[in-house]
């Protein structure tokens, strides 16, 4: 399933958040999504999972989620979203309960995920007892159980601390070798963009609209940490969002 | 290098001392053995008080006496044919009352137009005294024991209300959000997300609904009931029974602690993913 996004614009009370924007997510593909903060990018993803309309444009979906698809549209939220008051297993029982699944399916379905995403022994651990990577990774495979179409993921990373961040991009890339998915990745961390991102946009400040879209052909798993071609490729992007991001910090200020 | 650290040396010959500590505190803990040892030195107090005269027997009774009175209170079998009346208005009128508050306050929370309509309605009712409309519910629903129960359903209601709706908006609106986006139907949010993320403030709006109820019980035992607590203080009373006042009272407390000790228990239970 192919996302198409045309000529979108959006605005708050008469503050343009989103300028013409068209956007293409190919099958099997992460789309990175960097830019300064406020210029549009949660705004845009939720956008993209129908949990907004823009003011204007539209957003096409072409051909039809895989079969067995439960929630097309899935997100990772920054602060993780899980329950407190559920264990990692019941967390992602939750999202399959409304559907007309069988207990053995669901069970099995949970385990499944529990296992590819390493978390299988902590299955019964509430959130409380989780580091935070850990709880991202429960977000993770809650999103997985649910057979996304296209996983929208609004700086999945930002609240970890960089060592947890190296792991858990591995633990992506390893997912994503192993079962391409598509994905939408929202970040404003280079590093983080050019380690997983097929396509990187880059956003101007707000209203937000694309300044340059690259495209890295290197595949996931060859991208090591320190790579010289994905420095180069983060040195590029950082000429390019540096005054950007400036004047964005700057009109922070003047609000 | 060298001399760097042999300054390092000297500075520390020069003037050593610990830093000073200035962290620590604001973290009540509560031991239990405190709570008993104050009440044994108050009931301590009033005993030796009473013994040898400083405290007249009109001010207060000696404590040994209560507990006589009131291990009589339990041979005669007075204590249960008090006891459970009260008991019985006490579950009944409060459970109508709670779970009517939580109903309500739980729409209030969800919807727009019943917010609108029924948050000034529930502030106007707050501060009434509940006991001051016993008259009209003695009209409205009987001497026996609907007034009883419309009562202290009445008096449980409002901060049941006003707890619940407050619990309900501070739910995490990030958890709301992450079941829409997992197409999970409306009623699953209510039940499986609104209502367990409000869970901790209805608990603790529940033990002021519950103490109100208490209060509320007595009053209305007092202005018209053979059997309860109520009555039996009230009889007490006009007799200058002291003792027998002092036995009714203390079941009152002894109620008040068991209903606070049943709540945390609930609360241990229901909230035991709160670290
Ligand atoms: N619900 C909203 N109402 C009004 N303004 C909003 C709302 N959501 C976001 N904005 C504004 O839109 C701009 C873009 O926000 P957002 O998409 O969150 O930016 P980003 O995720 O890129 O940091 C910001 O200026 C923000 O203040
Ligand atoms: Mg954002």
């Amino acid at each position: 399933m192919d996302i198409k996004l045309e000529s979108i614009h959006h605005a708050y009370h008469q503050v343009e958040v989103i300028r013409n924007l068209s956007l293409h997510i190919p099958h099997g593909q992460i789309v990175c999504i960097v830019g300064p903060s406020g210029c549009g990018k949660s705004t845009l993803l939720r956008f993209i999972g129908g949990l907004e309309k823009p003011t204007s444009g539209e957003i096409l979906q072409f051909g039809e989620p895989p079969p067995g698809c439960l929630n097309p549209l899935t997100y990772i939220f920054q602060d993780f979203a899980l329950l407190p008051w559920r264990t990692v297993y019941d967390n992602i029982s939750l999202v399959l309960e409304d559907h007309p699944l069988s207990d053995a399916d669901a069970h099995h379905i949970i385990i499944d995920t529990l296992q590819r995403t390493k978390l299988l022994e902590f299955a019964d651990a509430l959130p409380r007892q989780l580091s935070g990577g850990m709880k991202q990774r429960v977000a993770i495979a809650r999103a997985l159980a649910v057979k996304p179409a296209i996983m929208l993921m609004d700086e999945p990373l930002s609240a970890l601390d960089s060592q947890t961040r190296e792991l858990l991009m591995d633990d992506l890339v390893d997912l994503w070798t192993r079962q391409p998915f598509t994905a939408v990745y929202v970040t404003h961390n280079l590093a983080e963009a050019v380690r997983l991102g097929h396509t990187i946009v880059v956003l101007s400040r707000r209203p937000g609209e694309v300044l340059q879209q690259i495209h890295i052909d290197k595949p996931l798993n060859e991208r090591q940490f320190g790579d010289a071609e994905l420095e180069q490729h983060q040195q590029q992007l950082w000429q390019l969002m540096r005054d950007e991001a400036r004047a964005a910090d700057a009109e922070l200020l003047h609000e | 290098m060298l001399s760097f650290s042999m300054s390092d040396n000297k500075q520390h010959s020069l003037s050593a001392k610990p830093v000073a500590f200035r962290g620590g505190g604001f973290s009540p803990k509560s031991y239990r053995w405190v709570g008993f040892l104050v009440f044994a030195t108050l009931i301590g107090i009033a005993e030796w008080g009473t013994r040898s005269g400083w405290i007249s027997a009109l001010t207060l009774p000696k404590p040994t006496d209560v507990l006589l009175t009131f291990k009589e209170l339990y041979q005669s079998g007075l204590l249960f044919k008090h006891l459970a009346p009260s008991l019985t208005r006490l579950v009944v009128g409060s459970c109508m009352g709670i779970s009517l508050g939580i109903s309500v306050g739980v729409l209030i929370g969800l919807f727009s137009y019943i917010r609108s309509g029924f948050v000034p309605v529930v502030a106007a009712l707050f501060p009434i005294p509940k006991i001051a409309l016993l008259p009209l519910f003695v009209i409205w629903f009987g001497i026996d024991e609907g007034s009883k129960y419309a009562l202290i359903a009445f008096g449980t209601f409002t901060p049941t209300v006003v707890a619940t709706y407050g619990a309900v908006d501070n739910v995490e609106r990030s958890l709301i959000r992450m079941g829409q986006s997992f197409g999970l139907s409306w009623f699953s949010i209510v039940r499986k997300i609104v209502i367990p993320g409000a869970m901790p403030g209805i608990l603790s709006g529940l033990r002021i609904s519950l103490a109100i109820a208490i209060i509320l019980l007595v009053a209305a035992e007092m202005l018209g009931a053979e059997y309860g607590i109520g009555a039996y203080i009230l009889e007490a009373g006009s007799l200058y029974d002291l003792e027998r006042l002092f036995a009714g009272v203390v079941i009152l407390s002894l109620l008040g602690v068991i209903i606070s000790a049943l709540i945390g228990a609930i609360e241990r239970r229901v909230l035991n993913w709160r670290s």
